[in-house]
């Protein structure tokens, strides 16, 4: 049965169309502005005035100069190298909490759970953070990037919440088959939530591509740097004449915005790239978290 | 012996939680007893505990400082303008895209909107700050119009709106997700029913959909409320602001980066820091406390 549709129901949908259309254009057309500037011309940009709805003229000088630069390749592979051991390291420390967390017949559970959760809501803050690190003489060590966000207590009570939910006969099942506690995480608990597994792995991992802040405090020395640091230098601060050092002059002022667009697309490409395949399992992480309180 | 059979039946839970422990202390507690160096005149060569006391001077001179009411303000108003225009606008977008019959385009418009959250803070404000400045694409574009290049990024005016609203093109669609899943969760029935009354769909908007979803509304609400003191976010407004906006763009947490790391002046900074925490902490309590009593929502 069709329902009759009116016409205050033919203008709503309308509108509410155009307004979904207008938000979609709003929130892709910067990207798509950066990637037309980052292939124009360099003097041809410089004269084009208001959008680009397609590169104006066509060079890859930019992306040479961008691929030519060291620092580039560098904060390339820190942050590949700190995405891989960070997550690994995060993914396992927080399965074990997140396991003996929500275990039964576990001593001290509750207090540890309330310590846990406290952080949550009051920190030593950025000073006293900052002075542990260089007592402990983790600055400028590969370890500040990977060691301070090792667990995020977020995400552990998340898979607590969903390693409670697996029903006790499996564990038992496996326990009289002689197989410890170890075993049954890996062999049991992580296979039946893969799904889990995932989310976090993908939030974990995200968070360590685009992680900033730790990187501008505890690092000093430029081949630790991350890509993000290494971006901020370009985007932010205006140093792009190191990547220069090949250009006339005159050339520079020229190429220094369509770098900076270059810079971006470089950086961005792999998340956009993985993104249409990972959206829905991170959708799925935020209903996770939203289903406990 | 019944407590080291326990312990024994444990051992390897107890082996897995070392390390777990071993984080939070390392990471977490050991810079809270760090934080005694807010009352403390504290020197690098004599260490956290052998700074004398100065008891709560760092917080007197803050409070006497010329800054302070500055960073109160700043500090209070930048997460006053987020809660008003940008708590609202996922909500909204949520009724929207409930309200999209053509299941495809609603699966694209959420897709496409959620996609700016993964973009890295760095990256969004590297291109904020080109499409602002004096000859970027936005001033390209009022010039179009006939109307007079602005400086947004060195006028103070301009950074609060620089700020919000860049942070709602970021996260409006990421956190729409949690009101579609309360929408999801209202019983089909009741529109069928107001439908067969007659009700319009502004009407199944306002009497249906948004009362089903106002306890995630008043969680989310009561969760911001707590971040009251917060002032935004850290890094954001460090990589956007510069110092001729510090007059609306400098809250505590940039203030504090600024004179701990940068100038070095750490037991003053770790005190400033210290009230920030105990002012959100206390905020989040109350509004905890609040909800609980005006409709037995809370957070614990």
């Amino acid at each position: 049965m069709k329902p009759r549709i009116g016409f205050g129901e033919r203008v709503f949908d309308g509108s509410n169309t155009v307004l979904m259309l207008a938000l979609v254009v709003v929130t892709l057309y910067p990207f798509l502005y950066v990637l037309f500037a980052s292939f124009s011309d360099p003097a041809d940009l410089l004269q084009h005035r208001g959008l680009l709805l397609a590169p104006t003229g066509f060079s890859l000088e930019s992306y040479k100069l961008v691929f030519d630069n060291p620092m580039i390749s560098i904060g390339y592979l820190n942050t590949i190298l700190y995405v891989i051991v960070g997550t690994a390291l995060n993914l396992t420390l927080t399965s074990f909490a997140a396991y003996a967390l929500s275990r039964k017949g576990v001593r001290f559970v509750g207090p540890i759970m309330f310590a846990i959760v406290f952080t949550m809501f009051f920190s030593g803050g950025l000073i006293p953070t900052y002075l542990n690190m260089k007592q402990l003489g983790l600055l400028d060590t590969r370890w500040a990037m990977i060691l301070p966000s090792a667990i995020s207590t977020w995400n552990l009570l998340v898979m607590r919440t969903s390693f409670a939910s697996i029903p006790a006969a499996l564990e038992e099942s496996a326990r009289i088959d002689g197989a410890n506690d170890f075993r049954i995480l890996l062999r049991i608990f992580i296979p039946v939530s893969l799904p889990i597994m995932a989310v976090m792995t993908l939030f974990y991992g995200v968070g360590h591509w685009n992680a900033y802040m730790d990187a501008l405090i505890y690092l000093r020395d430029r081949n630790l740097y991350p890509l993000q640091l290494v971006l901020q230098e370009i985007l932010i601060t205006n140093s792009t004449d190191s990547m220069m050092s090949s250009v006339a002059d005159v050339d520079k002022g020229l190429l220094q915005e369509t770098i900076k667009y270059a810079t971006i697309i470089v950086a961005t490409v792999p998340v956009l790239l993985l993104y249409p395949f990972l959206q829905r399992y991170f959708v799925k992480g935020v209903m996770l978290g939203s289903i406990k309180e | 012996m019944n407590i080291l059979r326990g312990w024994s039946r444990h051992k390897y839970i107890y082996l897995m939680l070392l390390p777990v422990i071993v984080y939070y202390v390392v990471f977490l507690y050991l810079p809270m007893y760090g934080l005694q160096i807010a009352f403390k005149d504290f020197s690098p060569a004599k260490g956290v505990w052998g700074s004398p006391w100065v008891g709560f001077d760092h917080f007197v001179s803050f409070y006497d400082s010329y800054y302070f009411w500055r960073l109160i303000r700043n500090t209070v108003l930048i997460s006053f303008y987020e809660l008003i225009f940008g708590f609202p606008a996922p909500i909204l977008l949520a009724l929207l895209l409930n309200e999209i019959r053509v299941r495809i385009f609603r699966n694209v418009v959420q897709s496409i909107t959620y996609l700016p959250h993964f973009i890295s803070i760095v990256v969004v404000s590297g291109m904020m700050i080109d499409f602002l400045s004096s000859d970027g694409m936005i001033n390209q574009l009022t010039g179009l119009l006939g109307l007079p290049s602005v400086s947004f990024l060195i006028s103070p005016e301009w950074f609060r709106t620089i700020y919000v609203s860049s942070g709602i093109w970021q996260g409006v669609g990421w956190g729409s997700i949690i009101f579609l899943a309360a929408i999801s969760g209202i019983d089909p029935s009741l529109y069928e029913a107001a439908k067969s009354d007659g009700a319009g769909r502004f009407r199944q908007i306002w009497h249906i959909t948004l009362p089903g979803i106002l306890p995630t509304i008043m969680i989310m609400l009561i969760l911001r409320f707590g971040t009251l003191m917060a002032g935004g976010s850290m890094e954001k407004i460090l990589l956007l602001y510069n110092s001729t906006t510090y007059e609306t763009a400098d809250v505590i947490s940039t203030f504090v980066y600024r004179r701990g790391l940068l100038q070095m002046d750490y037991g003053f900074s770790a005190a400033i820091g210290l009230f920030n925490n105990v002012m959100n902490f206390l905020l989040l309590v109350a509004a905890n406390r609040f909800s609980r009593k005006i409709n037995n929502t809370s957070l614990w």
